[in-house]
């Protein structure tokens, strides 16, 4: 028996309310989705005004202040979370650094997604011998060490957010790539992929309007899951020297400075990983909360939800 | 009250869904004794496998939940003992028999093996368990059985798979046998057969079977009894015989008033020049001939049905005849000129004349698109059609056109039932205002009574717009009161061709005569008319 209610000969269901309104109201009716949007909404409102605001405060140094620990409530708000082994409020860079932090995550993880998945849809549809050719070109990526890549790249072009942005991204490519092919493949025999053919529907219309929607929800987990891997990759070759350089800061390059002083001074590294944390969990919660609301079949679940709550 | 071999008494279940509590069956009773055949009828999502599913403990808990009633078995009641028992119970005294075969064999294991297991697992030694495999699957009828049971699910056909089927749950002798749709995904030959073996295999042990299907010929072939449900009640019941000759309630009397080939045969039109001349069509897949040297003609407005069973071809036809596969030879000339080597400008300027409405609308409809944008998508592709600002008008002519209302719009395909849905896929094929449309199997995943609003809708559409159409269809009663030429397809070949009168009455080719014969008449006095003549040409 299907669980989806199926609407009978007769029934008049009554009008839906406007589009925003109604994933507004799906939001409320998931909690936790509720509760990811806000965190992300206050990590971009840090990574838009948060240089601006306290970029010379989380610069200056405090000699005295060295590791001050958190939680004295004696000392100004920016100190709650203890100072660094300069005696930089910790606060104060946590929000500085959301703007590296997301730029090079967000940009790396977007352009992968688009390049990989442009690349995929085309190696699913196209003829044979192109779908090849891209997979080896797949093949070649992943087989390369994406660390060697990243060092020789950055080496030759210099640090700097966009490299460390472009590096990444081709590092990620062939992940989006592979699963949006293996998506394609098995749409693209789908009855209505056929009944779209018989029509005359272009070879374009056919990807971008009906197979595209159906591999996307599938991306879009890859893609948050991804966010996180691409915030340590960037910490691993800040820490090698090659990525964001100081005095500019990420979460993943406070994380690494942190590390030497783990045993005495642990809120150095605890902070910008909880902060790490919380976007990616929340990242994946809203994730999974949009690939119910995109998909119209599934969507009674929230709506139903929220009926019962409200 | 004698005791009955397995008696339900009273049951209700409900599901805890989105939509609130579905009350799937309510207050349902009925019983089976032993040597006897008991049939569920109902259409889908009338509660008709529930009852069978609590038997069997399959019913999930949560969202289900069995409100009242007992199933008395043996004297016990089968609801009040524990999960162990219940097991001991299931595949030795209760056995099932499932709609798909191929889905409830695993693919990894060997039938052997599997059918082993199943006594096994109910504490027999491996070495009787294994002579007795051998004996079932000997006695089920398939070839080298020896052998056999070295083979995997994927080497033998669906026929071949659901005698397997029938050999696993014999394997421990059980008091019933309840059968889910055992045929329905059966060719009509086949379907015969496995009846046939159902029946003997009864008269030789005795046990009572429960079968539960959609169609009432195979209730007419099978059945001792008969209960009709209807939204999860018991709307009628009493032996074949009576239900179908004197049915009390109207559910009963609709049912059987849709089943297909009791209306007037139509005479074809007048011979003019036929708009779609096929001929010599080849195709194979490696070494399969799909399609070997087909031709036919079609003339304008008029209905073509193309039968056969599965492997046959005749779904290559239709997916070669709308380039959705190349033809390796042979030409298909419409209005004159040959479809097969049309250029992608002209192939998409025909687009517009032919169309094709799929078997299965659940599949065929893009899931995340509104019935709107199903519909008007048509337009997009082909702008020249309709201007935009008068499409929503166009859709709503269309919705009225097939039965539906202009305000299902906005609504997913998901919202509406089976033959809604099909209705859709019919309002899309018709926005392009098509010449010929081609419907692969177009009704038979549809209830009967569905499947009958379907064809009236096709019929209507073919009067009043002088749409041509190729049916293609497994089952001939579907097309005999809407086609006018017939074309019987076996093994990629044209077997016969005639119009409708002549292929139902006066049939040449044997495999013609064979299909007709197989079919399942609605009518018991018929069906058992059928079966004394098999068995007197067998004595």
């Amino acid at each position: 028996m299907s669980n989806v209610p199926a609407m009978t000969d007769g029934t008049v269901l009554p009008d839906e309310p406007s589009a925003p309104r109604r994933f507004l109201r799906m939001l409320w009716a998931d909690k936790f989705a509720l509760a990811a949007t806000i965190i992300l909404l206050v990590v971009v409102l840090m990574a838009v005004f948060g240089p601006a605001l306290l970029g010379d405060v989380a610069q200056k140094q405090n000699l005295r202040g060295r590791n001050a620990p958190p939680f004295d409530w004696e000392r100004g708000w920016l100190w709650w979370m203890g100072a660094d082994s300069l005696g930089r409020p910790l606060l104060a860079r946590i929000i500085v650094a959301a703007r590296n932090t997301i730029t090079v995550a967000a940009g790396a993880v977007l352009c992968s997604a688009l390049v990989g998945t442009a690349l995929g849809l085309v190696a699913g549809y196209a003829s044979r011998r192109v779908g090849e050719a891209i997979m080896r070109l797949a093949d070649v990526i992943m087989s390369f060490p994406s660390l060697l890549l990243a060092v020789i790249v950055l080496y030759i072009l210099g640090p700097s957010v966009a490299n460390v942005v472009v590096v990444l991204a081709i590092t990620r490519i062939p992940v989006y790539l592979r699963t949006t092919r293996a998506e394609v493949l098995e749409i693209r025999e789908r009855m209505f992929v056929s009944a779209a053919r018989v029509m005359g529907a272009s070879s374009r219309r056919i990807v971008l309007r009906h197979i595209l929607p159906v591999v996307l929800p599938t991306l879009m987990t890859i893609a948050t899951l991804d966010f996180a891997y691409v915030m340590l990759a960037e910490s691993a070759l800040s820490f090698l020297g090659i990525g964001i350089q100081p005095p500019e800061i990420t979460w993943g390059l406070m994380i690494a400075q942190g590390k030497e002083h783990l045993t005495r001074a642990w809120w150095l590294s605890f902070w910008p990983g909880l902060a790490i944390i919380l976007t990616t969990l929340s990242l994946n919660l809203l994730s999974n909360w949009m690939r119910i609301a995109l998909d119209p079949t599934q969507r009674w679940r929230l709506e139903m939800r929220g009926r019962s709550n409200g | 009250m004698a005791d009955h071999l397995l008696e339900v008494r009273n049951l209700s279940v409900e599901f805890h869904t989105a939509g609130g509590v579905v009350k799937a069956v309510n207050d349902v009773s009925w019983h089976v004794d032993r040597r006897e055949t008991l049939a569920i009828l109902g259409e889908s999502g009338s509660g008709k496998s529930v009852s069978t599913a609590a038997i069997l403990d399959l019913i999930d808990m949560p969202p289900g939940r069995i409100t009242s009633g007992e199933i008395r078995f043996d004297g016990r009641d089968l609801l009040k003992l524990g999960a162990a028992e219940r097991r001991d119970i299931n595949g030795r005294r209760i056995a099932m028999i499932f709609q798909d075969p191929l889905s409830h064999l695993n693919p990894v294991y060997n039938v052997g093996w599997q059918i082993v297991e199943t006594m096994t697992a109910h504490g027999q030694s491996r070495a009787k368990a294994q002579a007795e495999a051998l004996r079932l699957v000997t006695r089920v009828g398939i070839p080298n059985p020896a052998e056999a049971l070295r083979k995997y699910p994927h080497e033998f056909s669906g026929g071949q798979r659901q005698r397997l089927m029938i050999a696993m749950a014999l394997a421990m002798k059980p008091d019933v046998i309840i059968a889910d749709e055992p045929t329905t995904a059966l060719d009509v030959t086949v379907q015969a057969e496995v009846l046939a073996l159902l029946k003997e295999l009864q008269g030789e042990t005795g046990m009572g079977v429960v079968i539960i299907t959609h169609d009432l010929g195979v209730v007419a072939e099978i059945a001792d009894r008969v209960v009709v449900m209807n939204a999860g009640e018991i709307v009628e019941s009493g032996t074949t015989r009576d239900v179908y000759h004197n049915p009390r309630h109207p559910y009963t009397r609709k049912l059987i008033g849709a089943a297909p080939g009791k209306g007037e045969m139509h005479a074809p039109l007048s011979t003019a020049e036929p708009v779609l001349k096929v001929r010599n069509v080849m195709k194979t897949y490696g070494t399969f001939k799909a399609l070997d040297g087909v031709g036919l003609d079609l003339m304008a407005g008029e209905t073509l049905a193309v039968v056969g069973e599965s492997g046959s071809g005749k779904s290559t036809l239709a997916r070669i005849l709308l380039r959705l596969d190349e033809a390796d030879a042979g030409e298909a000339l419409w209005k004159g000129r040959d479809l097969f080597r049309m250029s992608p400008v002209e192939l998409f300027v025909l687009r517009r004349d032919l169309q094709m409405v799929f078997q299965d609308p659940t599949q065929s409809l893009n899931p995340r698109m509104t019935v709107f944008q199903l519909i008007s998508e048509a337009w997009v592709i082909h702008p020249e059609i309709l201007p935009k600002a008068q499409w929503r008008r166009r859709v709503a002519d269309l919705l009225a056109q097939v039965g539906l209302r202009p305000e299902h719009a906005n609504r997913y395909p998901h919202q509406f039932s089976g033959g809604q849905r099909q209705r859709i896929a019919i309002a899309r094929a018709l926005a392009l205002e098509p010449e010929l449309i081609i419907c692969d199997e177009a009704v038979s995943a549809l209830d009967v009574s569905v499947q009958a609003q379907v064809i009236d809708l096709l019929n209507r559409l073919r009067r009043e717009m002088g749409i041509a159409f190729i049916f293609i269809a497994h089952d001939l009663p579907v097309v005999r009161d809407f086609a006018d030429h017939v074309m019987v397809m076996r093994k990629g070949r044209v077997v016969e061709y005639g119009t409708v009168r002549q292929v139902f009455e006066a049939p040449r080719d044997p495999y013609t005569q064979a299909l007709l014969a197989a079919g399942l008449d609605p009518d018991p006095d018929v069906q058992a008319a059928r079966r004394a003549e098999r068995l007197s040409v067998r004595a």
